[in-house]
């Protein structure tokens, strides 16, 4: 700021909000924690993180300007999250719902979390009181609804997806101020669902597009799952995981970090088997902490891509 | 004549954002909270009529004011109360009711004597209100 400037701001300092200092607004808020905390814990998910510091900015800049009385209509913030399966949506839609709780644009920051089952109902008369509890449940904070396009079934005409669509829609417009509903799904069902509800496209101010993991960085994730839990690789386990990445990424059915976790589970499975072997000896915390290469290779996935498969 | 039951009902009517902080308090301190309508004002009556069902679970009080404001296009000519439930151990009771909508005008009550047998006095409290059938008891305002 020129002096000039910082003359005329005080000036008109008898209105006290025409100036912001932003850097104290922006630590006051602690949502540069989160947002490192989001660069630090998720692993990859470049464009997405993007997205959401650039949400982030718009939202604080919004607020300042609510501050300075400048906002005029309460942003649109409902959100549509679309990618294979595995890519972390949920998880961003959880830390979504603290950003925005910490922006002061939820106001109580749960997230409810939801499926065609819980908004849907069995028979005529009864979709939209569930939808309606759901709703309620919800406000104050974030509804999440996960496999969105289920919602919507144009092979039944009778089908009361659209009794809920509609209920939906009505508050996502209505009561902006006090619910933030995301959506999630995979990207081509996804597509198909906004061109035959054409209002919730336009009611959804960000759409965001969650890409699958490079092999590097499902390691990487495998890594962290595993530090989680208090194992380790061995160099040996390590890299015969990069080939099971490699192997398992061409097999029907992957599903990114999902495939990861279950590969893990199994994987501390055969662990447990191994050291249960040999009975006659001690053990060091070592020992079961570490996971070796033939835990990794006995996998079926090893034999399938050997074309031996069983 | 002004119906005073409940809480609060010696003070002016709560504004849309009073009741609103009343209701997250109850939401705070993990009431279910219901919303209830009557158009016989006796203080006897104690079984009001239920606007759908207690909202369990709920965490922000937008879901419940939006319950009331329906309500309220529906029976607006009539008492409407929100009630906070307790389910806690010992408890198990409603812990907070007060009035949230009246009619605009309270015709209020008469004291009817009776005699009884030898000089005995019967009393009992009249609601001019309810000389009229249930549903149009107000609804000429």
């Amino acid at each position: 700021m020129t002096q000039a400037q910082e003359q005329i701001s005080e000036q008109i300092s008898e209105t006290p909000l025409q100036t912001i200092d932003l850097r104290h607004e922006f630590a006051d808020l602690g949502i540069g924690d989160v947002l490192d905390q989001l660069d630090s814990e998720l692993i990859g998910l470049k464009p997405v993180k993007t997205r959401i510091r650039e949400i982030a900015s718009l939202l604080l800049v919004e607020r300042i300007r609510q501050k300075m009385a400048l906002a005029t209509t309460f942003p649109t913030l409902h959100m549509s999250f679309t990618g294979n399966p595995g890519t972390g949506k949920t998880t961003v839609a959880l830390r979504m719902a603290g950003i925005l709780h910490k922006l002061g644009f939820v106001r109580r920051g749960h997230v409810i979390s939801v499926t065609r089952d819980d908004l849907v109902g069995q028979y005529i008369g009864h979709t939209a009181p569930k939808t309606k509890e759901i709703l309620k449940k919800a406000m104050g904070g974030v509804l999440f609804i996960d496999e969105a396009y289920y919602l919507y079934r144009p092979e039944n005409e009778r089908d009361y997806g659209q009794e809920a669509i509609e209920i939906l829609l009505q508050i996502m417009e209505q009561q902006r101020e006090d619910l933030v509903v995301i959506l999630a799904g995979y990207g081509d069902r996804m597509e198909k669902f906004f061109q035959s509800n054409p209002g919730f496209r336009s009611r959804i101010a960000h759409h965001i597009d969650f890409p699958d993991y490079s092999d590097a960085e499902l390691l990487w994730i495998a890594e962290l799952m595993l530090q989680q839990q208090n194992y380790r690789f061995s160099p040996e386990a390590r890299e015969a995981f990069t080939r099971y990445i490699g192997i398992r990424k061409e097999q029907p059915l992957f599903s990114n970090a999902r495939s990861i976790r279950n590969a893990l589970d199994r994987i501390r499975l055969r662990q447990a088997n191994r050291i249960m072997a040999k009975l006659d000896r001690t053990l060091t915390a070592d020992d079961v902490m570490s996971i070796e290469a033939g835990d990794v290779l006995a996998s079926r996935v090893f034999a399938k891509g050997a074309g031996e498969g069983r | 004549m002004r119906v005073t039951q409940g809480c609060f009902s010696f003070l002016p009517d709560l504004t849309d954002e009073q009741i609103a902080a009343q209701v997250q308090y109850c939401l705070d301190k993990g009431w279910a909270v219901n919303i209830e309508f009557t158009d016989d004002p006796h203080p006897r009556n104690t079984y009001w009529d239920m606007w759908g069902l207690p909202m369990f679970d709920l965490r922000d009080a937008a879901g419940i004011m939006k319950e009331l404001a329906d309500c309220r296009r529906v029976y607006g000519d009539r008492y409407i109360r929100i009630c906070g439930f307790d389910s806690g151990h010992g408890w198990e009771s409603v812990r907070i009711s007060f009035i949230v909508n009246r009619p605009r005008e309270e015709p209020g009550f008469r004291l009817d004597r009776s005699e009884a047998a030898g000089r005995n006095l019967r009393y009992a409290t009249h609601s001019y209100a309810a000389d009229r059938p249930e549903g149009k008891r107000y609804a000429d305002q």
